[in-house]
């Protein structure tokens, strides 16, 4: 099977598992005893002609089948339903929310991989030695620590030593303050959710790349470059580590799981405005139909990163046969 | 740590329940080893008590994760095709969902008992579990000892308990350590954001309140240490003893990653 078949096949996968994403929450949000859409109209907050529009908005007086169809034909199109606690349309609510989850996310995800691959790659090459023991052990507690802890630990330093903030994205004096206040104040709240982030993360990178690069040295490639005479920092740079970067990409993009929700606790931690604390706020709010749409929006964002990864992956490495 | 559980009402120097309105927020003494919490509670009787429930559904959702895996690996590599690939695929579809996040909603959305949590832990952690048990199946499956057996006209349902369960279940036990510690982090992680078990005394409830009563920001670390160390004591001791026994029983796991099963 060529390249572009095997582009399609995965992609035509990808699509399939985003659709039994949507009918999951299909059957929780709709079938389910106690149902939000139940328990909706015992909301005593509601108007009479919202009730009726809502009923109108999620089709309850058609058969199943066909609200199931109009629900998948909505989520499509974009239409993710109004907020109960915003009173606007969900992807208006989700969208900011989603730049800022990106903006903490995506830079400590950079971060724990370079770091965590980094000193994989330090502790493998000297399997056995304190220093791979060291490496091994510290990521095995980073791993182990959870994330919601690590915050709070954090958190009870910097109250007490101060100098960086602990709460929020951006300061009540730098709201409107000139851009570069605003940047500089975003900046400085970042800095401790993203230390979580990166920290927590950082050691299942560290392991994987580790055991990654101890599997490459077993290669008899390596020792019969020993035997030519090539030395081990030449070896290490242009035939190891290049090697054993290939699998970790994959098992970096399962792992994309584990990071979301490392993200959902540390956001909610710090309350930094990301999706995580939006789905914190909305589960007490009762505002399901934006719990709906963030678990919508996380799961697609975990599916397309396990897509590209998957295809990056049959790129990178010829031997990956097309199955 | 398992004894501790047990043990916890003989151990325990305080009944964890009981409120002392003159030793609130107290740090640590000789009276109250670790401290008081914002209603009086002994912090050291609450982490010894907390162990029962986050040990509880460790355990509790680890089993129904073994089985439900176990179950539907078994069931995919031994009967192939059809059945293997559509189960194959649902797999792969827990595998991706990012399942904490899922377990939040769905605890959110069903009320947070003690059997929910225990149920919603367990039906999202078997993936693993049912990879390794069904890619161990298919190497029993055309053994000569499983061919032997069909042909002397022995039923599915025998073959598959008296020849490849016996000799896949090894690696389920491995594994079953690796799921604990998974749970007990899970279970912790609900029980803070206020949507697992928060009624019954556990780890995650107690960092839970630390959190929400504002003791955090106050700097009283007494109260918010000693929980979150029996965490990660609890979840590293389970995962180093997956890690080892993996090791043991998986012999294409040369020095493999504790996280490519996890």
């Amino acid at each position: 099977m060529g390249m572009g078949r095997y582009v399609i096949k995965r992609a035509a996968s990808s699509v399939l598992t985003f659709f039994v994403t949507v009918a999951l929450t299909f059957v929780l949000f709709r079938l389910l005893p106690g149902n939000p859409v139940q328990l909706l109209f015992r909301n005593p907050e509601l108007t009479q002609a919202e009730i009726r529009e809502l009923s109108t908005q999620f089709g309850l007086n058609k058969p199943l089948w066909l609200q199931f169809i109009l629900y998948i034909r909505n989520v499509f199109l974009g239409n993710w339903g109004i907020s109960f606690y915003y009173r606007s349309p969900v992807t208006e609510v989700l969208f900011p929310a989603l730049l800022n989850s990106v903006i903490l996310i995506l830079p400590a995800t950079v971060l724990a991989i370079v770091i965590g691959a980094g000193l994989g790659v330090l502790a493998g090459w000297k399997r056995g030695s304190y220093t791979d023991v060291g490496v091994l052990s510290s990521s095995l507690v980073l791993y182990a620590i959870p994330t919601f802890w690590l915050g709070i630990l954090l958190i009870m330093i910097f109250v007490k030593v101060g100098g960086l903030p602990v709460s929020g994205m951006v300061s009540i004096t730098a709201v409107n303050g000139p851009p570069l206040q605003y940047l500089v104040s975003v900046l400085r709240h970042m800095i401790l959710p993203m230390l979580t982030l990166t920290l927590v993360t950082l050691g299942q990178f560290t392991i994987i790349m580790r055991s990654s690069i101890i599997g490459e040295l077993t290669e008899d490639y390596v020792v019969a470059a020993y035997s030519k005479g090539l030395t081990s920092s030449w070896l290490l740079r242009k035939h190891v580590v290049p090697n054993a970067l290939l699998p970790t990409i994959s098992i970096i993009a399962i792992s994309i799981g584990t990071v979301v929700a490392g993200a959902v606790l540390t956001e909610t931690v710090f309350s930094w405005p990301g999706v995580g604390s939006l789905i914190y706020d909305s589960i007490f709010r009762r505002d399901y139909p934006v719990l709906q749409g963030a678990f919508l929006i996380i799961a697609l964002f975990v599916i397309a990163a396990n897509f590209v990864a998957d295809i990056m992956y049959a790129y990178l490495d010829p031997r990956v046969k097309y199955s | 740590m398992v004894l501790m559980a047990i043990l916890a009402p003989y151990i325990s120097p305080y009944n964890p329940n009981q409120i002392d309105p003159n030793a609130i927020l107290q740090g640590p003494s000789f009276h109250h080893l670790l401290g008081t919490n914002e209603v009086g509670q002994d912090i050291l009787s609450l982490v010894i008590w907390g162990s029962r429930v986050s040990l509880l559904v460790g355990f509790l959702a680890t089993a129904v994760a073994i089985t439900v895996g176990t179950t539907i690996g078994v069931a995919a590599g031994y009967f192939g095709t059809a059945a293997d690939e559509v189960l194959m695929r649902l797999t792969d579809f827990f595998l991706v969902v990012p399942a904490v996040v899922l377990a939040i909603i769905v605890a959110a959305l069903l009320g947070n008992s003690l059997l929910n949590v225990v149920l919603i832990i367990g039906l999202l952690s078997w993936p693993p579990t049912a990879r390794i048990v069904r890619s161990s199946t298919l190497v029993y499956k055309h053994a000569p000892f499983v061919e032997a057996s069909k042909v002397a006209g022995a039923s599915s349902i025998h073959i598959l308990r008296t020849h490849i369960l016996p000799n896949v279940m090894p690696l389920v036990y491995a594994n079953t350590a690796l799921t604990i510690a998974n749970a007990i982090f899970t279970q912790s992680a609900l029980v803070f954001l206020g949507v697992g078990d928060i009624n019954n005394i556990s780890w995650g409830q107690t960092l839970h309140f630390a959190y929400s009563s504002g003791a955090i920001t106050a700097g009283d670390y007494w109260y918010a240490i000693p929980p979150g160390l029996m965490i990660v004591l609890a979840v590293l001791g389970f995962a180093l003893a997956g890690y080892s026994l993996d090791e043991a029983f998986n012999p294409r796991l040369k020095g493999g990653s504790v996280f490519g099963s996890a």
